[in-house]
């Protein structure tokens, strides 16, 4: 009689243990989500301010720096759609920055205003921050989807309604190539 | 619970307590020796370590800023040094932002500190911030952050703490042995009455007092180098560019400028050890962290940035078959490198733009200000100047200040 109360004792505190750390790495895939939500939001809120100031030197480059604008507003609509059409949007828009940040190389007075300096700092650091949210958030995910695939956590994951969440990827083709610099 | 204590912290939890045995046999023969009771000599000793324990728990990281002379910085003191940290801290997945040090010093080095990961600080040599580009600098300072992430700050206070036991405890033991070896006046001599079975007590204890500092200081030793190793690994795979801390320990390693303020307690918590002299050979036994060249090496073997590719390229520098990173740490995904542009390329501050930028924080620090003048010239202000104005010694133009 003592062995069952024991095995049940046994079973019930696997059980629990696993439960518990399926809640805490699903609450880290959440978290991890929100990181990323807060640095698209503080590139949404750089944009403007870099596009003013680089405005009045860059008299040349007005389709770029309407692509930018655009870009970004369309990525700020998409904020609110799915995963796969927000990396999409999102994806669009870093390759036009690159495209802006590179032709800056042709304006040296640009360069050398402060301002300008410090915005693009905080830009490049910000498309930084993206990239490492956005990889820290798929090896949350690619945990907690282990966690609920593998055995004996997936009995407990299917008993309590554990789902596997989905990658952040940005496979874009234009996010990939390296940015061309021309020199018109 | 048993997440915090991952297997890679195992090992060095083996070492520890080989050393906390240390600390007991030392305690074990003083007590025989002196008191006749073995139990009081543990006693004793624990009571050291256990003081000092609390002083290195509750102190210790403020301490290692207070000596080291670190000035805080917020986001707009230096935002490239800031913005960093930020990301290593995002990448890593840290809760809460470490805080972030500049130690007003020309040798290049950095270090963290903290006894958890939410009273955590990284602090950076004036010199290294100015002679690292971003992505070198990105790369010591995910070393630091490892280190913070896998809670080695604490563990190797502990260490320390534990090492500065056995060293006190063995140093005055064996001193009084001898004394009292000397002048016959020990006090249990009249009780067991002296005679062959004690000289032979009196000089094991003797050899072991002797040995046990420095069988300490190996283990020692041991943890530390493992935990750099550690530290590289978790640092390529959050830049996921282990190119970039590979090149910052080649410039780390062209110096060998000594930080004023690091001491030997201090020396694992620094990305390189603060201590090495011109052409010192540091693989060897006696050296908290490992020889840069290996590190190098290493980092540069990686074909991935996974624990897996850091192990596998320890093997081939190596040539053996042990690896330095526990199988159990290892996550099975392949996680691949990044491609950086090459310095130059993007717009990427050279060394004398870093170099104003650094001296320009460390005067803000300092409460001077700054006044441009129209012809270009910069003027530094001191707090205590109490004038309305200032000419410029280069125009002769009056500045309101």
């Amino acid at each position: 009689m003592l062995a069952v109360y024991i095995i049940i004792g046994v079973l019930v505190i696997t059980f629990l243990t696993i439960y518990n750390s399926l809640v805490r790495r699903r609450n880290q895939v959440k978290n991890s989500w929100a990181q990323i939500d807060v640095q698209l939001k503080r590139r949404y809120d750089l944009i403007p301010n870099l596009v003013e100031t680089a405005k009045g030197y860059m008299k040349h480059e007005r389709e770029t720096l309407e692509a930018v604008t655009n870009a970004r507003n369309l990525a700020q609509q998409m904020s609110s759609a799915g995963a796969g059409e927000r990396a999409k949007a999102e994806g669009e828009l870093s390759s036009v920055l690159s495209r802006l940040l590179a032709v800056v190389e042709n304006y040296p007075d640009l360069k050398a205003n402060q301002n300008f300096l410090a915005l693009q700092e905080e830009l490049a650091s910000t498309e930084n921050k993206i990239s490492f949210s956005r990889q820290f958030y798929n090896d949350s995910v690619l945990r907690y989807n282990n966690q609920t695939e593998m055995f004996p956590s997936n009995i407990v994951a299917s008993m309590t309604g554990f789902k596997a969440s989905e990658f952040f990827e940005v496979t874009l083709a234009a996010e990939r190539e390296a940015p061309k610099v021309s020199f018109t | 619970m048993w997440e915090q204590i991952r297997s890679n912290q195992i090992r060095s939890v083996v070492l520890t307590i080989g050393m906390g045995a240390l600390l007991i046999l030392i305690g074990y023969f003083l007590g025989f020796y002196f008191f006749d009771s073995p139990i009081a000599g543990l006693l004793i000793a624990i009571l050291v370590w256990a003081g000092l324990s609390l002083f290195g728990y509750f102190q210790g990281d403020s301490v290692l800023i207070r000596m080291s002379r670190a000035k805080k910085i917020g986001p707009g003191d230096h935002p490239r040094l800031y913005n960093i940290v930020e990301e290593m801290k995002i990448a890593s997945g840290l809760e809460k932002m470490p805080a972030v040090y500049i130690i007003d010093d020309p040798a290049l080095n950095a270090f963290a500190t903290g006894r958890d990961p939410k009273r955590a600080a990284v602090a950076i040599t004036s010199g290294l911030l100015q002679k690292l580009n971003r992505d070198e600098l990105q790369g010591v300072i995910a070393h630091e952050i490892s280190h913070i992430k896998n809670r080695d700050v604490l563990l190797m206070t502990m260490c320390s703490i534990l090492l500065g036991t056995i060293v006190i405890l063995a140093w005055y033991g064996s001193r009084f042995m001898i004394f009292g070896a000397l002048t016959g006046s020990r006090r249990s001599s009249s009780s067991r009455g002296g005679g062959q079975g004690n000289i032979i007590i009196l000089v094991v204890a003797l050899v072991f007092m002797i040995l046990a500092p420095i069988m300490a200081q190996l283990i020692y030793f041991a943890i530390s180098r493992k935990r750099e190793y550690l530290a590289d690994a978790s640092g390529a795979l959050y830049t996921r560019y282990p190119e970039g801390l590979a090149s910052a320990l080649e410039k780390l390693g062209a110096s060998t400028g000594q930080l004023k303020s690091a001491n030997q307690a201090t020396a694992p918590m620094y990305i390189v050890n603060p201590f090495r002299k011109k052409g010192m050979k540091a693989s060897d036994l006696s050296s908290t962290h490992p020889s840069l060249s290996k590190r190098i090496r290493i980092l540069r073997a990686m074909s991935g940035a996974s624990f897996n590719d850091y192990d596998g390229a320890y093997r081939q520098v190596e040539q053996s078959g042990k690896g330095v990173i526990p199988a159990g740490s290892m996550a099975a995904a392949a996680v691949p490198l990044v491609t950086r542009k090459l310095e130059g390329e993007a717009a990427e501050p050279d060394e004398i733009h870093r170099t104003r930028e650094t001296s320009d924080a460390m005067w803000k620090l300092s409460n001077y200000r700054t006044v441009t003048c129209d012809c270009g010239t910069r003027l530094r202000v001191p707090p205590n100047f109490k004038e309305p104005g200032i000419q410029c010694p280069h125009c002769g133009k009056t500045h309101q200040v």
